[in-house]
């Protein structure tokens, strides 16, 4: 299997609460959480599309689109 | 279908607290029905009362919120009318090995096709942190406040004794496995019992000093461990996750069809 391209990291900021798990697993430390506790990508290009953040997030707020998802 | 697709937009944000395990299962538990491709129709989400049970407000498909304890027994009333739904029972830890601990046992003895989802974070969160039967000897909670002299249920012992042909447990930091096992479980044609450590870090992270939802992740990630595996041996203290019993036996719903069978022979 070809690996996944990362498109982007589809965060819906009203229902992310800012409890920082998706920020704490990521195994390539992308995320960080703003000046509000919102997460966001600081690192977008080290991400490897592995989508933990998007199976753990208790919010439903994150979500990680590829190209492969098309 | 995507997983929102399973999910009533109009009510997120959630209740839930910030970090609260239960949306992780509710996370898992969407996943899960996705890789199953059923249709929302023949879902049934049958929920009673606590932090844990609102989830049946959250999931587009057939849904009932019931009353505390009691979701096992609306599922078998449900289930029993109409065999074809998967129905699937999230409760909580008190509600439903405290309150509804009687109609857990005796589900399970009757070995009924329902998927009995227990959220356990060893708590009553939405009442304001009591004590619960699967709060366990020496943890702090409102109603304890120098110490829980109970000792906790051990769910998926109770579960394999009271007669569950499926009981499987493991984590909120663990969601690839728990999407496995609730997948599995939901495919079980029997009583299946899934219990889900999952993080309260609002009353019991706090009473406790078990510190953040991360922190508490970080705990299930350390102390638990696969069934059988070589560091249980080593270090028997740790919680151990996977499929305990997954075994053929008859479900109720076809036995019961049978008496009626029987009863009808000769007679129109």
């Amino acid at each position: 299997m070809a690996k996944p391209k990362l498109k982007a990291h589809v965060i819906n900021r009203e229902w992310c609460k800012g409890c920082g798990i998706c920020v704490h697993f990521c195994p390539k430390n992308v995320l960080e959480l703003d000046d509000t506790d919102k997460v966001f990508a600081a690192r977008r290009s080290d991400c490897i599309c592995c989508k933990m953040c998007e199976l753990r997030c208790p919010d439903l707020a994150i979500e990680i689109e590829t190209e492969q998802d098309d | 279908m995507a997983i929102k697709d399973f999910i009533r937009e109009r009510f997120f944000p959630h209740i839930w607290c910030p970090g609260c395990g239960h949306g992780i299962v509710l996370n898992s538990l969407l996943r899960a029905i996705e890789k199953l491709g059923m249709s929302k129709n023949e879902i049934v989400v049958i929920s009673g009362i606590g932090c844990s049970s609102r989830i049946s407000g959250y999931v587009d498909f057939h849904t009932l919120h019931t009353i505390h304890g009691r979701a096992l027994a609306f599922a078998t009333g449900v289930k029993m009318s109409l065999p074809e739904l998967n129905v699937i029972v999230p409760m909580g830890d008190g509600d439903a090995l405290a309150i509804g601990g009687n109609h857990f046992i005796h589900a399970a003895r009757r070995n009924i096709d329902l998927t009995a989802i227990v959220m356990n974070n060893r708590i009553y969160g939405m009442t304001g942190g009591q004590y619960s039967p699967l709060s366990g000897y020496g943890i702090l909670a409102t109603t304890a406040p120098y110490m829980n002299i109970d000792y906790a249920f051990d769910t998926v012992e109770l579960a394999t004794a009271a007669g569950a042909s499926f009981v499987a447990r493991s984590t909120t930091y663990h969601v690839q496995q728990l999407t496995k096992i609730l997948r599995q479980a939901i495919l079980h044609e029997g009583f299946s019992v899934v219990e889900v450590l999952s993080q309260c870090p609002t009353y019991f992270g706090r009473k406790n000093r078990a510190g953040s939802a991360v922190d508490m992740m970080e705990y299930f990630k350390n102390h638990t461990t696969p069934i059988g595996s070589k560091a249980k041996k080593d270090h028997p203290d740790l919680i151990e996750r996977g499929v305990f019993v997954e075994k053929e036996m008859s479900e109720y719903c076809s036995e019961y069809d049978k008496i009626i069978e029987k009863a009808m022979k000769g007679r129109t």
